[in-house]
C-alpha cells in the first residue's frame, strides 16, 4: 500500500501523517507528479485560504493532475472544498470535481464553526462501522451545499454537505486525523477502499 | 448540533506538567503525552497546553514535546506561552500543534493577530486575554496577570476579532483560583457581542459552574485546569450532567 499526503504547502500536514502511523501506515509527503501518480491511495491535504491554495496547486501544476487521478483521493477540508465548482473565499475556482459550490457561513452563527458536531444520512463506504449521528471535529468558515454528490450532512445555521464523493474522489469537510476513535475509523475504511489503478 | 466543549488545560515546564496531577492509574502524572491521552480518552474535545518555561532549553523541549502529541493524540490541541513571532507558530504547527494561542505578544504588537491569521488562517489564532474587573471595568492585563494595561476587554476582543483571531480564550483574574465560577456576565457580553467562539476560564469549581457558563454566560467551551487534574470533576459525568441539562455534548 503506497499512500501519498499531496504536499503543495497547505496547512498543517503533520496530524495526518500520524494518523496514519497510528494505523501503521507510512504516508509519503509528496508535491511530486509521478509519485503522486503512482500511489495506491491519495490524500489532498488543506488548511488556510483558498485562492492562495489555488495558486500553489496551480504553480506546481498539480491543478490538472489531481482531477485526472484513478485512484481513491481523499480531500480534507479545505482540500475537499478545493475540489469543488467554485468558493466564495477570495472568488476561487475550485477543481471542479465535485459539482457544487463552495459558501461562508453568514453572520447568523459564529464564524468559524469550530468544535464536534453531527454527521448524519452517511452514503459511502467510508463510513462502514460509523453510525448516523457520530461526532466529527471541524473548524471551517466556509461550506459546500447540499446536493447531489452528498454522502454525510451537517448542520450549522442550514443544513450542508459534511461529505461529498464522485467516483473515485472523496471529501471530508472535518478533520477524521482529529476526531478520535471513529475518525481513525474513516481512515482505515478509506485505506480499504478498492483501488482501481 | 455543534456542541459545546471541555477543554482540559496543562501548565507545562521544561517539557513536564506542573501544578501536579491526582489521576489513579497513571504511572507518571507528569509526563504531558500520558496526561494527554488520557484526556482523550476520557472524552476531553480539545486540550491546551501551557509552556511556562522561561528558558530557552524549555521552549527546545516545548517543540519536541508537541510533536510527541500530535503523535499520539486524536483530538485538537492548542499550544500557548511566549509566542510572539510567525516562526514560532510556524515551528509549532510543523510539530503538529492545531492552533496556537498568544497573549502578551499581542497587545505589545497588534499586528502579530494580521500575521499570523494572514499566514496560517484565523482558524489557529487563539488570542488569550487576562483581564481583572477594578471599578466595574474589565481592565486587560499583561504577562500572565501581573501588568495592566490601559485596555478595555471588550475594546480589545472586538479589535482582534476584526484583525483575525479564530477564537477568544478569556480568563477572569477575578475568578481564577477561586473556585467560585466563570466570569459569566463579561462571557455573555463578549459572546453576544463578537461573532467568533469564546472559550471561559477561571473559577470552575463543581459541575454547576459549567452548566451557568453554558447557559448564562453563553460560552462556547470552557476551560479549567485543577478540577480536572485532582479527579474533582471527572470529565464523562460533568458531560452526562450538561446533557441532562440540555446543554449539547458530544457523549
Amino acid at each position: 500500500m503506497k499512500l501519498v499526503i499531496i504536499d503543495y504547502g497547505a496547512g498543517n500536514i503533520k496530524s495526518i501523517q500520524f494518523a496514519f502511523k497510528r494505523l501503521g501506515i507510512n504516508a509519503v509527503l509528496s508535491n511530486n507528479i509521478d509519485e503522486i501518480k503512482a500511489a495506491d491511495k491519495i490524500i489532498f491535504p488543506g488548511v488556510g485560504e483558498a485562492s492562495s491554495a489555488m495558486k500553489m496547486l496551480q504553480e506546481s501544476g498539480l491543478d490538472k493532475i489531481i482531477p485526472t487521478l484513478k485512484q481513491p483521493v481523499l480531500g480534507i477540508c479545505l482540500g475537499m472544498q478545493l475540489m469543488c465548482n467554485s468558493s466564495e473565499e477570495g472568488t476561487t475556482k475550485g477543481l471542479g470535481i465535485f459539482n457544487v459550490n463552495v459558501k461562508r457561513f453568514s453572520n447568523a452563527v459564529k464564524v468559524p464553526q469550530m468544535g464536534w458536531n453531527t454527521i448524519s444520512n452517511l452514503k459511502s463506504d467510508l463510513f462502514t462501522g460509523i453510525k448516523e449521528k457520530e461526532f466529527m471535529y471541524l473548524v471551517h468558515s466556509f461550506y459546500a451545499e447540499n446536493c447531489k454528490e452528498s454522502i454525510a450532512k451537517t448542520a450549522y445555521e442550514i443544513e450542508y454537505a459534511s461529505a461529498l464523493q464522485k467516483d473515485n474522489f472523496y471529501g471530508v469537510q472535518f478533520h477524521p486525523e482529529k476526531s478520535g476513535i471513529e475518525g481513525e475509523k474513516i481512515l482505515k475504511n478509506f485505506l480499504e477502499l478498492k483501488t482501481n489503478n | 448540533m455543534l456542541t459545546k466543549r471541555i477543554i482540559p488545560c496543562l501548565d507545562i515546564k521544561n517539557g513536564r506538567t506542573v501544578k501536579g496531577v491526582n489521576f489513579v492509574n497513571l504511572i507518571d502524572a507528569g509526563d504531558p503525552v500520558v496526561l494527554a491521552k488520557q484526556y482523550a480518552e476520557l472524552g476531553a474535545d480539545e486540550l491546551v497546553f501551557l509552556d511556562i518555561s522561561a528558558t530557552l532549553e524549555g521552549r527546545k523541549t516545548m517543540l519536541e514535546m508537541v510533536l510527541k502529541v500530535a503523535e499520539q493524540v486524536n483530538i485538537p490541541f492548542t499550544v500557548g506561552g511566549g509566542i510572539s513571532s510567525i516562526a514560532d507558530v510556524d515551528l509549532l504547527l510543523k510539530s503538529g500543534a492545531d492552533k496556537v494561542s498568544i497573549n502578551s505578544s499581542a497587545i505589545k504588537r497588534p499586528e502579530l493577530v494580521n500575521e499570523l491569521a494572514d499566514k496560517f488562517g484565523n482558524q489557529c489564532v487563539v488570542v488569550a486575554i487576562d483581564a481583572k474587573q477594578i471599578d466595574g471595568e474589565w481592565i486587560v492585563h499583561l504577562a500572565g496577570g501581573t501588568i495592566a494595561t490601559k485596555l478595555n476587554l471588550f475594546d480589545w476582543a472586538k479589535e482582534v476579532e476584526k484583525r483575525g483571531a479564530g477564537e477568544i480564550l478569556f480568563t477572569s483574574m477575578n475568578n481564577d483560583g477561586t473556585k467560585a465560577g466563570f466570569a459569566n456576565e463579561a462571557l455573555a457580553k463578549l459572546s453576544t457581542e463578537l461573532n467568533i467562539p469564546i472559550i471561559a476560564s477561571g473559577g470552575a469549581g463543581t459541575v454547576q459552574h459549567f452548566i451557568d457558563t453554558f447557559k448564562i454566560g453563553k460560552s462556547d467551551a470552557a476551560l479549567a485546569a485543577s478540577v480536572f487534574h485532582f479527579g474533582e470533576i471527572p470529565i464523562l459525568e460533568l458531560k452526562q450532567e450538561l446533557k441532562e441539562n440540555n446543554i449539547p455534548v458530544r457523549l
